[in-house]
């Protein structure tokens, strides 16, 4: 019972299952899944839809605060991409032609890489520490975006492209299946491979790492590209579900809901160990709290309050300080927990 | 004699240190893009268009005092923006309940020192990330626009007004009241930035906190103390922004925090903490709103050049920066 | 001696799952110089941590002037008149030397800083400390050892009645040790009451009067310096007699001249750092480096690793030139180096011991290729049985071991990699005297296995027992080798290390 309290997903798990309780409590259908016309609905559907893409930028997130980085550009890079990928399905003369769509996504995916390798660049290479490297794109991604779409919102009508971020397969949503297979995929090089050690390893004690023979830069190089790809994708997700791309709202803040989902998972914004499976719930945790709020009946204007007081909870729970003054009141197990680190104090 | 006279010149004429170069880089390029502006458009060599930018800003140089002396000590407040859209929405709508503005002055105020204190008490207490402490200050603080309502409410407030139009003038020149008092507030942190404990203590933490903390010196104290003020510079921000907007919104200043720590970049100060002064801030934002100015004469640049011109030139201060730090170390 | 100055009794403190304190007493007396002493993990730092307010206590009461007291934090404790110097510098080296000195206490007018006021009363301080240093100087354009004396002076400035200094010689030249133990004796003649910790028991001999000995977080003995002898002293810090003190046989007196050169060093140097030496590494032998902090034993040796990039000079593998990318290009010509700060150039301290332990072998191989769980848990069971590593659980995250474990952790990690050179920057420092002693007939039994090492240590006495040849640096120089034959004793090395010659 201990060990489950103590497991680092146990708190989130919580909350999670709390939200969900108080959906069914206000709509008793709540957990009602229907199968019409080959798909799947319900709200629970709903949720996950919703998660896809925040899933997929926390997703490249998670393994960027990993090695003690952050990148705060992935908003802008959601808003690119969907504004490239429209930008150029507008320009062709059949919209639903399905290799124009391909080369289109092709192409939007290629630029968030490429951005990406410029975030990893200004951090591996140059030096520069990551808050300040990804605040660059984040400033002038945004402009760029308008910059491609020329400041409008570019509307497009193609069925191939709206696949992507509203289509089925199997009766479940594409996005689902796609952030759920990009999160497999990950999970799997991560920790089969040796890059899930030598990241934390990096992003626990960056010199002791270079010492060690590890060479970091790649690494630093690989998840900003990583973090750059996940949020292309989340961008056409993103802008195939509404058919249009707005260089300036689309992905607006969504790096810090991303944030967000990465600290509620458990992983430290310090660096070092982290959880992909935490982080994935974190950002279906914040998505559920978005549907409760609506469900609930919470007017739509209270949601950034309730979403304020939920960051706020949900830190401090995972907060080392706060549970230790929590946790003081009963004799607890010992904690594997140095004496010494009690006076350093986090900067 | 000789020597009397070297000391002296080294006294006088030393070379700028390393800590002064980003600043003096900032003050340069300034000069450089000015003289560009009056070479390339008529009617740039206008003194009043200095002034302008001063006036167009006065709010953003508020709000850049406090995020100075949140980022001195190594934090970060992305509150701002959003705080300062609270205090517009709380003066409109206190206005038009038929409150004195001046009675609703102090409120805003202390709503704004409430906030940053909460935030900073979080941060301190709990060891909370600034970064997130001040992510969900942020997300409560557009939540309650929005609480006391989703539509802009218009300041109708004959004293108001005639503040906010109200022109000081000297030698065919004019300034707005919210220039003076934006460098009133850049004068008094300054002030306590240099001359006053809290100021050195904040230069200390952002140097080693875990020094300052075995020296003695009030960390927590002092980190409280910086969000609390970040949170009255945006306070008053945001009522130096109803003088421009004459209305209260929940979208008002969106994304407003970006700028502010841009202007404090570009301005010089390391973003790690411990090292940057004020008077960089200042020509940090005038970098900012000259670049608007810039981009208004051009006439044929669309709006969105300038995130991409800002963005180039924190690039290039932050290279500079590190540039510099490698030499020191 | 009248009434103490300070005395604490019954002090006990506990952290989750450890007894860092129990029932301590500890008495201190004005104009008195106090040495505390223990193995690492005694509680010691726990004990000067009570003592200047950074931790609370869970039982026993401390009296300060016969009034007892309690600090709530590092502010409280200074208030009170105890001022503390800690072994890392804790200033910040982004303000100016005046400003380190007052800061907290700056002379103030109406609440403005007085820095005029401030300046002189700082040059006035430092040159009573016989420091010349431009106080308005930013504090980083100092070395360690001047930043560690401005530090001290910030402790006495205030009117302190009690002076901490913990391990403040650690970082110091013999030169830098004297001048502080001049200060010392002119404090403890205005009768402050100083503590002292120090991991020299020379130092300890020189200049205290009294000690206290913790063991296990107890108190085993408080005695008059004079009154016991250093054997009987380590007897009592370790709880048994010691296996240190044996000597370890003579490995000297072989000769290395037909074995084959593992390492080659040719005019090798880097500017600011050590100038150019050559030197020559032979399998199956140890050469220690010898010299004072700052002579650049640190630097030589890390440009065997390429830790750092040599800008003259190179370095031969096995007779054929190679240059030194950086510590993975050494790592393939067989090259370890254990650094001489594990906390922060060694460990990954969130990862657990196995992960350490792996970590070297498992850069080598690449991200793409990672070691099979089974093969690591076999190697990892291995060397924590071999170098004895305590707790023996190899999923523990490696902060919660003590000093000593950490570096065997830390030695394991490079040993796994079967290295033929093998870098050991101070392995000795800061561990307990058991650990010590094991490390030490480890580098014996490497080097009769035919592994090369290169040994740095501040203590004479063991890089004289356990090396074949000794490299002395002085002021960023290889100034000279000596092979360790009868002849080299403690004072010849000295000699040559205080002489250059």
């Amino acid at each position: 019972m201990a060990a489950i309290i103590k497991h680092r997903l146990f708190w989130p798990a919580v909350i999670l299952v709390v939200l969900l309780v108080t959906n069914v409590f206000f709509s008793g259908s709540f957990f009602k899944v229907e199968f019409r016309d080959g798909h799947l609905y319900g709200s629970v559907i709903d949720i996950l839809r919703a998660s896809a893409p925040l899933g997929l930028v926390a997703l490249g997130m998670t393994l960027v605060i990993a090695t003690g980085g952050i990148d705060l550009s992935v908003g802008a890079v959601v808003a690119i991409a969907g504004a490239l990928a429209c930008l150029r399905i507008s320009g062709l003369d059949d919209q639903n032609s399905v290799t124009g769509v391909l080369l289109a996504v092709g192409l939007a995916l290629l630029l968030s890489l490429a951005l990406g390798v410029w975030n990893g660049f200004l951090v591996a290479t140059v030096g520069i520490q990551p808050i300040i490297a990804t605040l660059i794109l984040m400033v002038a991604g945004r402009g760029l975006a308008q910059l491609i779409t020329d400041g409008q919102i570019i509307t497009i009508n193609s069925s191939p492209y709206k696949m992507i971020g509203a289509g089925y397969w199997l009766g479940l949503p594409l996005c689902v299946i796609i952030a759920v297979g990009v999160a497999v995929v990950a999970g799997l090089i991560v920790r089969r491979s040796a890059l899930g050690l030598l990241l934390e390893s990096v992003g626990g004690n960056a010199e002791a790492s270079r010492l060690a023979g590890i060479k970091s830069r790649w690494l630093i190089l690989i998840v900003y590209v990583f973090a750059g790809l996940c949020a292309g994708i989340a961008g056409l997700m993103i802008s195939s579900n509404v058919s249009s791309a707005d260089g300036n709202n689309a992905g607006l803040l969504i790096e810090l809901d991303a944030i967000l989902a990465v600290v509620i998972g458990g992983t430290s914004l310090a660096g070092g160990r982290f959880s992909i499976a935490g982080t994935i719930l974190g950002a279906v945790i914040i998505k559920t709290l978005d549907i409760t709020i609506y469900t609930v009946g919470i007017p739509p204007e209270v949601t950034l309050l309730f979403k304020a007081v939920v960051v706020v909870v949900l830190c401090l729970a995972q907060a080392p300080k706060f549970r230790e003054k929590f946790q003081r009141r009963r004799p607890s197990a010992p904690a594997t927990q140095a004496p010494q680190q009690k006076v350093e104090v986090t900067a | 004699m000789s020597t009397t006279f070297e000391s002296l010149q080294k006294r006088v004429i030393r070379r700028p240190q390393q800590r002064h170069i980003p600043v003096l880089a900032t003050l340069a390029l300034l000069c450089v893009m000015y003289g560009a502006g009056v070479v390339r458009y008529t009617g740039f060599s206008d003194t009043q268009i200095v002034l302008n930018v001063f006036i167009d800003n006065g709010f953003l140089l508020v709000v850049g005092v406090g995020m100075t002396f949140v980022i001195l000590t190594g934090g970060i407040d992305l509150s701002v923006g959003a705080v300062v859209a609270l205090t517009t929405m709380i003066f409109a709508s206190l206005v038009r309940a038929g409150w004195s503005p001046i009675a609703v002055l102090p409120v805003v105020l202390l709503v704004g020192a409430l906030i940053g204190l909460a935030m900073g008490s979080i941060i301190h207490f709990f060891d909370i990330q600034p970064f997130i402490a001040t992510l969900a200050g942020m997300f409560l603080a557009r939540g309650l626009c929005y609480v006391i309502s989703t539509e802009a409410i218009r300041i109708d407030n004959a004293l108001w007004t005639s503040l906010a139009d109200y022109k000081i003038r000297f030698g065919g020149f004019h300034i707005s009241w919210s220039v003076v008092i934006a460098l009133v507030v850049v004068l008094v942190g300054a002030y306590v930035l240099a001359y006053t404990r809290l100021g050195r203590n904040i230069y200390a933490i952002g140097g080693n906190q875990q020094s300052a903390l075995l020296m003695g010196l009030p960390v927590g104290r002092t980190k409280i103390a910086v969000y609390t003020i970040s949170g009255v510079c945006s306070a008053l921000g945001g009522v130096l922004l109803t003088f421009y907007t004459s209305s209260g919104y929940g979208l008002h200043a969106l994304g407003m925090e970006l700028d502010a720590i841009a202007a404090v970049v570009i301005g010089g100060t390391v973003l790690t903490g411990g090292s940057g002064f004020l008077f960089g801030t200042v020509l940090g934002v005038l970098v900012l709103g000259l670049i608007q100015t810039i981009i208004t004469f051009e006439g044929t640049l669309s709006s969105w050049w300038t995130k991409i011109v800002i963005g180039a030139l924190l690039f290039a201060f932050i290279v500079l920066q590190r540039a510099v730090a490698r030499r020191t170390s | 001696m009248g009434t103490a100055l300070l005395s604490m009794s019954g002090i006990s403190k506990q952290f989750p799952g450890v007894k860092a304190l129990e029932g301590v007493d500890f008495r201190l007396y004005q104009g008195e110089i106090h040495a505390l002493m223990g193995e690492n993990g005694a509680g010691k730092s726990t004990l000067i941590k009570v003592l200047t307010g950074v931790y609370d206590i869970d039982e026993g009461e401390i009296a300060l002037d016969g009034r007892p007291v309690r600090f709530a934090g590092p502010q409280q404790a200074t208030e009170a008149g105890i001022s503390t110097v800690y072994q890392e510098v804790n200033l910040c080296t982004n303000l100016s030397v005046a400003e380190n000195i007052f800061i907290g206490r700056e002379p103030t007018k109406f609440g403005r800083i007085q820095w005029g006021v401030m300046r002189r009363r700082a040059t006035d301080l430092l040159q009573r400390l016989e420091l010349d240093l431009d106080v308005t100087a930013q504090l980083s354009t100092y070395s360690l050892a001047v930043q560690q004396l401005v530090a001290i002076a910030r402790a006495i400035d205030v009117d302190a009645k009690i002076l901490v200094l913990d391990e403040p010689t650690s970082s110091l030249d013999a030169g830098e040790v004297a001048q502080l133990f001049r200060i010392m004796r002119q404090l403890k003649a205005q009768g402050i009451a100083i503590v002292f910790v120090s991991h020299f028991l020379d130092q300890i001999y020189e200049i205290c009067d009294r000690m206290t000995i913790l063991r296990n977080g107890r108190l085993v003995g408080e005695h008059l310096v004079a009154d016991i002898s250093q054997l009987q002293l380590v007897s009592l810090m370790i709880g048994k007699e010691l296996a240190l003190l044996e000597r370890l046989e003579d490995a000297g007196k072989r000769s290395f001249d037909a074995a084959p050169a593992v390492a080659q060093a040719h005019d090798l140097g880097r500017s600011g750092a050590v100038e150019p030496f050559n030197l020559t590494i032979h399998q199956g032998e140890v050469v220690g480096l010898a010299g004072l902090l700052g002579s650049g034993r640190t630097e030589l040796a890390r440009l065997f690793f390429g830790a750092d990039k040599a800008d003259t000079g190179h370095l031969e593998i096995d007779g054929k030139p190679v240059t030194m990318h950086g510590p993975r290009a050494a790592m393939n010509h067989d090259i370890a180096y254990c650094s001489e700060n594990r906390k922060t150039e060694g460990l990954v301290e969130e990862l657990s011991v196995r992960e350490n332990i792996i970590l070297a072998l498992q850069a080598a191989r690449g991200w793409t290729r990672p070691l099979p769980r089974r093969r690591q848990d076999e190697l990892v069971q291995k060397y924590i049985d071999a170098l004895n590593i305590n707790p023996k659980d190899p999923e523990l995250p490696v902060r919660n071991l003590s000093g000593g474990n950490q570096q065997k952790v830390l030695l394991a990690r490079w040993l796994i990699t079967e290295p033929r050179l093998l870098i050991l920057d101070e392995p000795t420092r800061g561990i307990d005297i058991g650990a010590k002693a094991e490390i030490q007939r480890l580098v014996v039994e490497l080097s009769d296995g035919g592994m090369a090492v290169l040994f740095i240590s501040a203590e004479l006495e063991e890089v004289l027992r356990l090396s074949h040849r000794i490299g002395v640096l002085r002021d960023r120089r290889l100034v000279t080798q000596l092979e360790n034959t009868d002849a080299v004793d403690l004072d010849r090395l000295t000699e040559t290390i205080a002489s250059g010659t």
